[in-house]
């Protein structure tokens, strides 16, 4: 039996259209958690030293949210100025999730040192921080982190990692808004990459340069050569640019005018 | 007769079917704000030597319509802290009323509520991610403005999102697009805010106020604006904006009763 309404009564009589136990679809949820900050980072090794870089500019769309958040941080420091570090990172994405990682590895990295009575190591810290990305694998950290300080034997170490904790180690990557106009350039200026030794043989005889540690004034006119090209191309990057240089010295920090525009 | 008195008076059940009692149930999936309902718009913000202004509207908008034209959208904080409130009404009360009960337990403790606008600033910031990342979100955009240890002037943004920035001059919502340019041009980011007097900074924002009232809807000519300095908060809620000029309204054509 059908009802006036068009609907086929339940049970007894006429029924009203509401009477039907309506399945209300699932509602989904309108909002979303993340955002994109804009920014680039960029970090480089060498053989007795690493530098990390960023650009300090945050955005949201087209608007310039503010001129200085930096992105580099130094991680298990004594106080709030991070005196006392000797490993830094860097987090490009979301903001909110970078800062939340920051102030997790960080603590993290303290209470090694309170437990263990010595400083973690750059590869401890490395493969806790992606088991620290992994935990939340069906909820990322929106960021792309970079991770750097020198190794036990006093190289250059430098971790790069995805949002959901995948990582190796590397001797240079970009990564952010700008990673793919930054990237190209660090695997011909860095790895050599499409560079020939003249002379060496016609066609595929001819031999590839071989990549081997740069010295430190080069990778500083690197990272910032690096940077001065992509404020050109990306409007996301720009403002400053900020550089932590780890040598077995400290971590000195150093900020470059970029174009503001 | 009907011996059940729950059923006397319904509609008959074999003519209009059973009474359909999921609409009396208060179980169910669990609802989160996925739109603000009644919202406030910009917030805007400067420092100045010795301190930082901040100021809104007093108007509260239930979508198009200007719902609530005298509400109150900055808060105090402690003696030297003012919070600005853009989104969410509602969520702004929730929040005010989190900050008083901080307020009153510091203010029980030995030293009194020694809490200020930078501590202030990152508990909100992180209430605003907690909250996203359970989804169920805090709908605001806030400036916090005051002092930070040193006893520099402080002033920051934190939205739904958890995101934070700082800059000598900040806006939230429309103000992002039409009161920064005003700042930034009347105060360049490279000019040291020892530079800026405290009456600069308060006529730029009554200024930035008014452009937002001649070109933001959701906007209203009656604000509030604070003043925090060492001495204290200058917290002044029911200003007028003057000497407005509608003049230029007169040439605007292409739409309205005007054919040409």
């Amino acid at each position: 039996m059908t009802s006036l309404l068009g609907h086929p009564a339940g049970g007894e009589g006429i029924g009203y259209s509401f009477s039907q136990p309506t399945a209300a679809p699932v509602k989904q949820h309108g909002f979303y958690p993340y955002t994109d900050n804009g920014g680039s980072t960029l970090g480089i090794t060498g053989s007795d030293f690493a530098i990390l870089a960023g650009d300090t500019r945050s955005t949201s769309g087209y608007n310039i949210n503010s001129r200085m958040v930096p992105k580099v941080f130094k991680i298990g420091g004594d106080d709030e100025t991070g005196e006392g570090a000797h490993i830094v990172l860097s987090v490009v994405g979301f903001a909110a999730d970078g800062n939340a990682l920051k102030e997790r590895l960080d603590a993290v990295v303290k209470m090694y040192k309170y437990q263990h009575g010595k400083p973690m190591s750059v590869s401890a810290c490395a493969q806790r921080l992606s088991t620290i990305l992994y935990q939340k694998r069906f909820f990322p950290y929106y960021v792309t982190a970079i991770l750097s300080g020198l190794d036990e034997e006093g190289k250059g170490a430098l971790y790069s990692y995805d949002p959901v904790g995948s990582y190796e180690r590397e001797q240079c990557r970009a990564a952010g808004a700008a990673a793919s106009l930054i990237m190209p350039f660090l695997d011909n200026q860095v790895n050599f990459k499409n560079q020939y030794i003249p002379g060496s043989g016609e066609g595929h005889a001819l031999e590839q340069k071989k990549a081997e540690p740069l010295p430190q004034a080069t990778v500083e006119q690197l990272v910032r050569d690096a940077f001065t090209s992509a404020v050109e191309r990306h409007i996301e990057v720009g403002d400053h640019l900020q550089m932590m240089i780890i040598t077995r010295d400290g971590i000195q920090e150093v900020f470059h005018p970029l174009k503001k525009d | 007769m009907d011996h059940f008195p729950g059923t006397w008076g319904r509609p008959r059940n074999d003519v209009y079917g059973a009474y359909d009692p999921t609409y009396l149930q208060t179980t169910g999936p669990k609802t989160h704000t996925s739109s603000p309902a009644v919202t406030g718009t910009s917030v805007i913000g400067v420092k100045f030597n010795g301190g930082v202004v901040l100021a809104t509207d007093n108007l509260a908008s239930y979508g198009s319509l200007a719902r609530f034209t005298d509400v109150k959208r900055l808060r105090v904080f402690g003696d030297n802290a003012v919070v600005g409130f853009g989104g969410d009404v509602s969520d702004m009360q929730y929040i005010d009323r989190l900050l008083e009960s901080i307020d009153i337990r510091e203010n029980y403790s030995t030293h009194g509520n020694m809490l200020n606008a930078k501590n202030l600033h990152t508990y909100l910031a992180k209430v605003f991610y907690k909250r996203r990342s359970e989804f169920n979100p805090l709908w605001n955009h806030v400036l916090v403005a005051g002092f930070d240890v040193d006893g520099k002037p402080f002033l920051s943004s934190a939205d739904l999102l958890g995101t934070t920035f700082s800059a000598p001059h900040l806006a939230t919502g429309f103000g992002a697009h039409l009161a920064v340019p005003i700042l930034r041009r009347r105060f360049p980011e490279e000019m040291p805010i020892e530079e800026i007097t405290r009456e600069e900074a308060v006529s730029a924002l009554k200024d930035c106020l008014k452009v937002l009232f001649y070109r933001d809807a959701r906007s209203i000519d009656k604000y509030s604006i604070a003043v925090i300095t060492k001495e204290g908060i200058d917290l002044k809620e029911d200003e007028q904006i003057e000497g407005q000029s509608w003049a230029f309204a007169e040439r605007i054509r292409g739409y309205g009763r005007q054919t040409n």
